[in-house]
């Protein structure tokens, strides 16, 4: 019998791996389980397109061996909006982390989630920016220590599945990088979401922020999501907010129905302008 | 190739220049406009909301001009002609994506209503001021297509013209407009769909598996593939390789922007685009584009009345410089007059290429046009 | 190169050279098959071998944790 191929393989630019993440880095981890989600979707490759900002986890786009494009920082919402409505034939993921997508890009977060675009949004939340050294982000824990709160953070983080839910997103999922069964079958009820689904990872950034904040190594912080994660599939969002300790509060927190943006679009337009409405073709 | 028939408003119209614009934008195939409401551009993508759902066009307001200036490459790495539009303090926020388009060749189009600044600045007054912020706002270096139309008639013709120049040289062309032209209302005549020719998009031919895309053809232009044809092509803001991953080599850095600069300057006296009168045998030449080209006139007509040999050289794209043009022409007449609404910028490209002609800049704050007598004043002045 | 290790339910196959000797497939293996080897990768790093091949269940959970994809499983 011949040596079968690991799943994730035929999802990576295999020309470019390895890749530049650290040793114990948890971006990797989301990516296998992210394939083997798209595996289970059924989406065929050539109809999905991961569109990254910058960052640590801007650069999975360049990894996935599908439509990818690596834009600019905070700015991945955006592109994918303007690439949805050109082809809604597309499955679109925006793949980046909690700097990119709630400090620089949160404006465009809200927004979209408010017009409910179709398109997923995975965040790798590792409560900080690793590319640039360390800094604090909006999820960084109050009392954490990042390069630029040296003496430990002040400023009250967001809880993103609160966010997500009251801004619109339809589906608003939290898992951490312990939880990969969980996290797969999270991405694939989002892929196969109709609207703007989320599905935020916790996951660790061993270089620069678990060693910083006394945790240790990619191991060693995958284990504490071992023992603080409680599963509360359904919770309130607003009770799921993440600090340095207690409980991390994971599951399915919602899955709702909403017309989409292009299907609110679509009828509205068939309504006011009948048949002089011009769909746009693909 | 012709343009859609659907899109085209063939006849006589009587339109301001945003308006106009607008209008182009449809003749040339735009099917996708992203916006954020700024004085005084806001008509273009207002007339843009009432017609798109009409004519098959997708509108979208985003939150702010980072958004629509990126969302416009979204669209077009999804297949539609995409433009977005702005002024003033707009213009400064879409900086970042100007670059962006250039380092991805995204073919696409900005409108620029430009009004008086810096900041805030003079919201629905004119000005020329942008124009050094046209061709050097992004960060990084690079070459940028951008036409300076001079009456609504021309916001329809050169904003058609932008997208196809946009599609050739796969370059964010910016239309720069001035509050003058863009609320100015006059005749625009738009052609039948049949005589508007239309620059098809330079898609690949090869297969998915033999496609580079960013490995470039004679022109030195690659040719493009669309999301979700199986090509599974990536690209990036990054420095990158003919197969468009990130090479952060001083190689590959000094490849990728010798190229994309030599795209646009080997192409520079096709891009040429400039209007003459009476500029043979003059003694002083007036250089001038926008609204600053019509005011000029009447201090033009006044000195030659007078028995001066005064040349009008209007340019209609002002990036690519016409360097050539005005270093030739430099070597036959005492001087050159440059006014425009700003404190001396093209002036100073002109300056560049004069030799040893004399170069007279005739500045102006903006807020409102200049006061012929003025121009009129330093043409006399060039030649004394 | 990666060597399948075959046994009754289950295969894991280790692509060392990918490996960064982050320890998340010897950790969570739920049949201890894992162990890191006293071995270095050309990087320096200690990459996992099989020391229990025959408790594969092939489930794949090495897999679906290697931050590197460097090792995976399957059922036979």
């Amino acid at each position: 019998m011949s040596e079968r191929a690991n799943p994730v393989e035929r999802y990576l630019r295999s020309d470019r791996i390895p890749h530049i993440w650290c040793p114990g880095c948890g971006i990797g981890t989301t990516v296998n389980c992210f394939t083997r989600a798209i595996d289970e979707s059924g989406i065929p490759m050539d109809r999905l397109a991961v569109v990254s900002g910058i960052g640590c986890t801007g650069r999975v786009a360049g990894y996935m061996h599908v439509d990818s494009f690596h834009t600019t920082h905070g700015r991945a919402i955006p592109f994918a909006t303007g690439l949805k409505l050109a082809a809604p034939g597309m499955k679109v993921v925006v793949y980046s982390g909690d700097g990119d997508l709630f400090a620089i890009g949160g404006n465009h977060f809200i927004h979209a989630a408010r017009r409910n675009l179709d398109m997923t949004v995975v965040c790798v939340n590792n409560l900080t920016y690793g590319m640039t050294g360390g800094q604090l982000t909006p999820t960084t824990p109050e009392e954490a220590i990042a390069s630029t709160s040296p003496y430990g953070n002040f400023e009250q983080p967001f809880n993103l599945p609160y966010l997500a839910e009251s801004c619109g997103a339809v589906y608003v999922a939290r898992w951490t990088t312990y939880h990969v069964t969980h996290l797969k079958k999270a991405m694939r009820e989002a892929l196969l979401k109709k609207g703007f689904s989320f599905v935020e990872v916790i996951s660790p950034c061993p270089t620069l922020y678990g060693r910083r904040n006394r945790i240790g190594d990619g191991l060693d912080e995958v284990k504490t999501y071992k023992q603080r994660s409680v599963i509360r599939n359904g919770a309130p969002t607003s009770e799921v907010s993440l600090g340095m300790t207690g409980p991390i509060v994971v599951g399915k927190f919602v899955d709702r129905e909403r017309p989409t943006y292009q299907d609110a679009m679509d009828q509205f337009y068939a309504r006011k302008l009948g048949d002089r409405y011009a769909r746009a073709s693909q | 190739m012709h343009a859609d028939p659907a899109g085209v408003l063939t006849g006589a119209h009587f339109l301001d220049g945003d308006h106009a614009a607008c209008e182009g934008a449809l003749a040339a195939e735009c099917r996708f406009v992203a916006g954020y409401p700024i004085t005084p551009s806001t008509e273009v993508v207002e007339r843009i909301a009432q017609r798109f759902p009409l004519v098959g066009g997708v509108f979208i307001q985003m939150e702010d001009e980072l958004a629509s200036s990126i969302a416009i490459a979204g669209a077009v790495w999804g297949g539609k002609r995409a433009m977005t539009v702005t002024s003033g303090p707009g213009f400064s926020l879409m900086m970042e994506h100007v670059g962006f388009a250039v380092m991805t060749e995204t073919p696409c189009v900005f409108i620029n209503v430009q009004r008086g600044g810096p900041s805030t600045g003079l919201p629905t007054l004119p000005a020329q001021a942008d124009m050094m912020q046209a061709r050097w706002g992004s960060h990084g270096d690079y070459e940028i297509i951008a036409l300076s139309p001079n009456s609504p008639q021309e916001c329809f013709d050169l904003t058609f013209k932008a997208f196809n120049l946009a599609e050739q040289y796969r370059v964010p062309v910016l239309v720069m407009m001035d509050e003058c032209v863009g609320h100015m209302m006059e005749r625009v005549v738009i052609p039948r769909a049949e005589e508007l020719e239309i620059y098809p998009r330079r898609w690949t031919k090869a297969a998915p598996g033999e496609y580079l895309p960013f490995a470039p053809g004679e022109d030195l232009v690659p040719a493009m593939a669309r999301a979700g044809q199986g090509y599974r092509f990536h690209m990036t803001g990054l420095t990158h390789n003919e197969r468009g991953y990130p090479d952060m080599s001083v190689a590959a850095q000094a490849r990728l922007v010798a190229r994309l600069t030599d795209k646009i300057r080997k192409n520079a006296d096709a891009l040429q685009d400039v209007v003459e009168d009476g500029v043979d045998g003059a003694d002083v030449v007036v250089v001038c584009y926008g609204i600053t080209s019509r005011v000029a006139l009447p201090a033009i007509e006044a000195c030659r009345a007078s028995g001066l040999k005064v040349g009008w050289l209007r340019l209609r794209t002002v990036w690519p410089f016409p360097e050539r043009l005005i270093r030739d022409l430099a070597s036959g007449l005492r001087a050159f007059v440059v006014p425009e609404l700003n404190m001396g910028q093209i002036v100073r490209e002109v300056e560049r290429c004069a030799g040893a002609a004399r170069v007279v800049g005739v500045p102006h704050a903006g807020g409102t046009v200049h006061d012929p007598a003025v121009i009129e004043r330093a043409i006399r002045e060039a030649v004394r | 190169m990666a060597q399948p290790t075959r046994r009754v339910r289950g295969v894991v196959v280790i692509h060392a050279e990918r490996c960064k000797g982050c320890g998340l497939c010897v950790e969570f293996c739920p049949t201890d098959v894992l162990a890191l080897s006293p071995a270095f990768t050309s990087k320096g790093y200690h990459p996992p071998e099989v020391v229990r091949g025959e408790a594969c269940s092939g489930c794949d959970l090495c897999g679906m944790y290697c931050p590197d994809f460097a090792i995976y499983g399957y059922r036979l």
